[in-house]
């Protein structure tokens, strides 16, 4: 699927730039792709390397597993293929609390790590696991309860009132979350 | 109220996490180190994923085919009494990150955030994320090829968190 997606975003790309005779903006965006994606990397890196260190504190202390039982009940529901007391429970729970307040960048290093331990239980290494897919669509519905982001991005550019689409975003990604998890359950039903 | 609560999460979770540990007698410096460590295999293996999936969105927003459609799109988006200009929004949302966040900065600056278009971007930027890079990076770190159902679910809740989005901002504004 990311195979099509992929080979149709360049070749569509690319065949309009000829189309519409913009080939320098081509030449120039191929050069600039390699030093974009090198700035992000380099922008995340530190970011993760930290919170993966706090993370590991938490993991070690036991912090992590007791906060992880107060999300089992509805972790248990969303993820009935996950074993009991497996650690990609806390892995899960911590990235969707870092998602929930907005810390994108946090939550980032901690979707790893649970994907890494789902991959663990998972029976066919290259094919997606059920599991799998429920926690990706958690995470592109966007739990967030405080978008800091957007907050402060409102006062930047004077708003009167900020935090009033806090509540609108809240029932927004509900929502989307509900919908999203219920669509999930319908496919992995009906393709098995 | 709310940003002072948001202002203070990370520092208050920081320090639940460093007591905690102290409590329970953790070596907590050797500890962070080790949990540190592991960032460089992380990088390592999300680099190809970031540069691929940066290769072919840039290559694709940039050829300007996005406004191409837009223009066809235009009379469709009037008869529903939504401003064209969300348009870019909702497409690029799912698929970029940092574009979605200059279209915001560009309609908070060319409309204002209090207007109902700010508003609605805010909404629809608060109440979803970035699909393609969430499933390019989460799946190309484990090395999944097979992705199965997990795009379709994806992009379902994006799409019903811009819907829910129109409707709560009209609603309640």
């Amino acid at each position: 699927m990311i195979n099509k997606i992929w080979g149709f975003f360049i070749v569509v790309g690319i065949i309009f730039c000829l189309c519409t005779e913009k080939v320098d903006i081509l030449n120039n965006e191929i050069l600039e792709c390699t030093k974009s994606s090198l700035d992000m990397i380099i922008k995340i890196f530190p970011v993760m390397a930290l919170w993966l260190g706090i993370m590991n504190i938490a993991k070690v202390s036991g912090l992590l597993n007791k906060f992880s039982k107060l999300l089992s009940p509805l972790l248990r529901k969303l993820f009935p293929e996950i074993p009991e007391g497996h650690e990609s429970f806390s892995f899960i729970a911590s990235n969707i609390v870092a998602n929930m307040f907005g810390l994108g960048n946090a939550a980032t290093p901690f979707g790893l790590k649970a994907m890494k331990s789902l991959q663990e239980i998972n029976k066919n290494k290259t094919v997606a696991s059920r599991s799998m897919i429920t926690f990706l669509v958690l995470n592109t519905s966007g739990v967030t309860i405080i978008p800091t982001t957007i907050i402060s991005l409102r006062m930047m550019y004077g708003s009167k009132n900020p935090t009033e689409i806090v509540v609108a975003c809240i029932l927004a990604t509900l929502f989307s979350t509900v919908g999203g998890l219920m669509m999930d359950r319908f496919l992995a039903r009906k393709r098995g | 109220m709310l940003s002072t609560i948001s202002s203070l999460v990370i520092p208050l979770l920081v320090l639940l996490v460093v007591l905690y540990g102290i409590i329970k007698k953790v070596n907590i410096y050797d500890v962070f180190v080790d949990g540190s460590t592991e960032s460089f295999d992380l990088v390592l293996t999300m680099f190809p994923c970031l540069l691929g999936m940066i290769f072919g969105v840039n290559i694709f927003l940039k050829s300007g085919v996005l406004d191409f459609i837009f223009k066809l799109l235009e009379p469709f988006f009037s008869y529903v009494k939504v401003p064209i200009e969300i348009f870019p929004m909702m497409i690029m949302r799912p698929i970029s990150g940092s574009s979605s966040l200059a279209i915001l900065n560009n309609i908070y600056e060319g409309f204002g955030p209090d207007s109902f278009i700010g508003r609605l971007a805010s909404v629809i930027q608060g109440s979803t994320d970035t699909t393609f890079y969430i499933l390019t990076l989460y799946f190309g770190s484990i090395g999944i090829k097979k992705i199965r159902y997990a795009l379709w679910s994806g992009l379902f809740a994006d799409i019903l968190g811009i819907i829910a989005a129109v409707f709560l901002v009209n609603l309640m504004f």
